[in-house]
């Protein structure tokens, strides 16, 4: 069948018509996005280091964390907090476990020294895991993997259906009283993404917390990986954690 | 209410967990949405596999099915921290997630399977009233005829042939309606309550069960209200249907609970002490016994001993009863008891059910009575009973 | 044709309706989804930005050195080199964009603020000094023996 110069141009006009409005959209659709011209997504990789073996459980974190993030005072929500683990005999199936208030006013003595028993403490927060399972029952995409490694949530977006809450081995997600929305560790994210490093490793006092960036060749996490006995937490729910703990007892939940 | 929920706290729990998320709310959806369900795999067996007996029960399962189909959303959206959102999971559905495929299913199964099959059945009558009836309802009737006024002998024909079709489609999109429900809950790996691979099995099955007894009440008390004698070979039939159902539900759940004991692996006693303790009343009491054996035991008793028609009619009420009390304490098992224990296995909590808040109590009883009332408007709309109105010529 | 659709006109009709419904929800879809969306992953690209938009309450160390550079080189000589200033001194971006500005920086009470990290506690590690506050010294001020920036050195009087 030939094609006749009014058949072809009415052709192209359609055309026309439909690409130009889709070039219309896509430009919408990138707009709105703009990133800080110095930071590139592509050249971190985040994740932190957290070394039980210095942890002091003075709660500095804990404290620094609510002040900077915004995180209500109320006694259930934390981004992040701190584990106080007692195993009698050293080794337990039922370690005694507490976390007054989280570990922000610090932690009262319960135990006397010499009673046999193995203590430390254990700071915990969202592990801004590779292969998410929060991320993986969102229904709507509220929350997501961006592609520097940070777990973010999209507090505009949420439904507050509180499926991700469910899905996180960890317990590192709560709603937020105020808005309704899920809350939980951004990695500061405001925060790395201008140089500077984490609230709750910025306060730590004896460097128990420590922000990598896993693509920096210069970071010294690729040293201390290779040279530590590392675990994450829960490691046979392969969430792909990158929360990398050093001297992490094998009775800590 | 936050402190006392801090002082019932029993051994360690990660602090974000002390609160429950999904509240009674939570467990009224499965609950409804399985009655959907069973009611429609119950009509189903008359249209498709010819199962004459049930008959007199067909439109008024799917009248039933379609008055909860209606509620079901509602707890869903009260418990939403921003229900105005909802749309979005129409707009940008995360395909990974087994919860936004929920709007999908449900439009699916509403607008294409019950909306349409009940329209199908119903044509003829809908037709005729909207000859005879005056005023607004016979303006309904006249916008449910879609504007054609054809009921020949051919046209009715071709509805009972797509009626058929649209019955068979049905099936298996009431088995994803529910089916996906149980797969929400069973595929949480955080969760050992909750993460198996037969509970979406378990969930259809119970559905079905509760479907099955909520029709047989719904039937005998309709009939007794409009003073109808009870079809006995009807009802007798849909409870042997009903104790089939429950034999297969119980069953499957019986191997899991087997399974689970048996592998004791490191979630075992932390579950096992919840539910000697904290979930005694409403799984070991209330599920088990009084909501599966004792039923089962009573309509099995009627399969092999011949009772009296009054005998049988006082089992029926009496299990149905007992069935739909017992299959709403398994949701509640499941949801609430799923929150109840820490996932570092060391702890528990407890849920603290509010009355008149947004997702308390009584909203919960409000969504549960809603539906009939939806149904009673639904039957005088669309009479379940084969009374021909007086037709123009 | 005429022949098939005989006695169907209102399956027509209903698929008629469907289609409108459908053809509605791909425009509802059109207009409704935010800008951005899926740009790099299943999810709103802006959201990037606003998690970037929180202000700042921890300067960082950096920049509290940049104008108190004696406490800095004090620091830096002692056994408290590690610890950021904001540790002890609290949340001070405010401070450190303009110094003159509301709150100001207060000296935290020692006694109260060494014990937080120094009370001894049987889960600290044993190598961190601790001590017994009421064994070591009770009722005299951290600081009349320990700088607080260069604790291992005699306070300047």
């Amino acid at each position: 069948m030939t094609i006749g110069r009014r058949e072809f141009l009415i052709g192209a006009g359609k055309l026309l018509i439909v690409t130009a409005p889709a070039a219309a959209y896509l430009e919408a659709m990138a707009a709105g996005t703009e990133i800080e011209p110095a930071y590139k997504m592509a050249d971190h990789y985040w994740g932190m280091i957290v070394d039980i073996e210095k942890c002091i459980g003075c709660g500095n974190c804990v404290r620094a964390d609510k002040a900077e993030n915004g995180v209500p005072m109320e006694p259930f929500y934390f981004r992040t907090w701190v584990e106080r683990y007692h195993i009698e005999g050293g080794w337990s199936e039922h370690p005694e476990v507490d976390s007054p208030n989280g570990g922000y006013d610090g932690f009262p003595e319960k135990y006397a020294v010499g009673d046999a028993g193995k203590s430390f403490f254990v700071p915990k927060l969202c592990n801004q895991c590779a292969h998410s399972p929060c991320t993986q029952v969102c229904p709507v995409g509220a929350t997501f993997e961006t592609p520097d490694g940070a777990v973010l949530v999209d507090k505009t977006y949420c439904l507050g259906c509180r499926y991700c809450v469910q899905a996180c081995p960890y317990g590192c997600r709560y709603i937020h009283p105020q808005t309704n929305t899920v809350d939980k560790c951004n990695l500061c994210y405001h925060r790395i993404t201008k140089g500077l490093t984490t609230a709750c490793c910025e306060a730590c006092p004896t460097g128990a917390r420590q922000l990598v960036d896993l693509k920096n060749p210069k970071d010294p996490v690729h040293e201390y990986l290779r040279t530590h006995k590392i675990q994450v937490l829960k490691p046979q729910m392969a969430t792909g954690a990158k929360v990398y703990y050093n001297g992490l007892d094998g009775s800590v939940r | 209410m936050q402190e006392s929920l801090l002082q019932a706290v029993q051994g360690y729990m990660y602090p974000n967990e002390i609160e429950l998320q999904w509240s009674i709310l939570i467990v009224l959806y499965p609950f409804t949405t399985g009655l959907v369900a069973g009611a429609f795999i119950l009509a189903s067996l008359e249209r498709v596999f010819n199962v004459q007996a049930v008959k007199p029960t067909y439109r008024l399962a799917l009248l039933t099915a379609l008055a909860f189909l209606l509620v079901a959303p509602l707890p869903l959206q009260l418990h939403l921290g921003h229900p105005e959102r909802s749309l979005e999971m129409y707009l940008t559905p995360h395909t990974t997630s087994a919860m936004a495929m929920f709007g999908f299913i449900y439009l699916w199964y509403l607008m294409a399977v019950l909306l349409v099959e009940i329209w199908l059945d119903y044509r003829k009558e809908i037709v005729l009233l909207s000859r005879s009836t005056t005023g607004w309802i016979g303006k309904i009737y006249k916008v449910l005829t879609l504007g054609v006024d054809n009921i020949s002998e051919g046209s009715l024909k071709v509805d009972d042939r797509v009626g058929r079709f649209i019955t068979i489609i049905g099936i298996p999109s009431a088995f994803l309606l529910h089916g996906y429900v149980g797969f929400i809950f069973g595929s949480i790996k955080a969760n050992p309550w909750w993460s198996t691979p037969v509970m979406p099995i378990v969930f259809l099955f119970s559905a079905i069960v509760s479907g099955i007894a909520l029709v047989l009440l719904m039937y005998m008390a309709t009939c007794f209200l409009k003073g109808i004698e009870i079809d006995m070979p009807c009802v007798d039939t849909i409870a042997r249907y009903l104790l089939y159902a429950f034999l297969i539900d119980f069953s499957i759940e019986l191997m899991d609970l087997i399974h689970r004991i048996y592998e004791a692996d490191e979630s075992f006693q932390s579950l096992d002490f919840m539910v000697h303790t904290r979930l005694y009343t409403s799984q070991i009491l209330i599920q088990i016994v009084f909501g599966t054996i004792v039923p089962i035991g009573f309509l099995a008793f009627t399969q092999l001993v011949k009772l009296s028609e009054g005998a049988r009619k006082g089992i029926y009420v009496l299990a149905g009863t007992l069935t739909l009390i017992g299959i709403f304490a398994m949701r509640w098992n499941v949801v609430i008891g799923g929150q109840l224990f820490s996932k570092s296995f060391l702890g528990y909590t407890t849920y603290k059910m509010a009355f008149a808040t947004k997702e308390g109590l009584l909203p919960a009883i409000v969504l549960l009575l809603l539906p009939f009332v939806i149904l009673w408007g639904l039957v005088k709309l669309l009479p379940p009973w084969h009374e021909e109105p007086a037709a123009n010529a | 044709m005429q022949k098939f659709l005989k006695d169907k006109e209102h399956l027509v009709r209903l698929a008629a309706l469907f289609a409108a419904g459908f053809v509605l929800f791909l425009a509802a879809k059109t207009l409704l989804v935010p800008k951005g969306f899926g740009l790099y992953g299943h999810y709103r690209a802006g959201a990037l930005a606003d998690n970037r938009a929180r202000p700042i309450s921890f300067a960082g160390r950096a920049a509290c050195g940049e104008c108190h550079t004696d406490k800095r080189d004090e620091i830096q000589g002692g056994k408290h080199a590690g610890i950021g200033c904001e540790a002890c001194h609290g949340p001070l971006a405010k401070h450190a964009e303009d110094p003159s500005s509301d709150p100001k920086p207060v000296k935290p009470d020692p006694r109260k603020l060494c014990l937080t990290c120094h009370l001894a506690n049987v889960a600290k590690p044993v190598k961190f000094p601790q001590i017994d506050p009421k064994a070591h010294f009770e009722g005299n001020p951290c600081a009349g023996c320990h700088s607080p920036h260069a604790p291992d050195k005699e306070p300047k009087t």
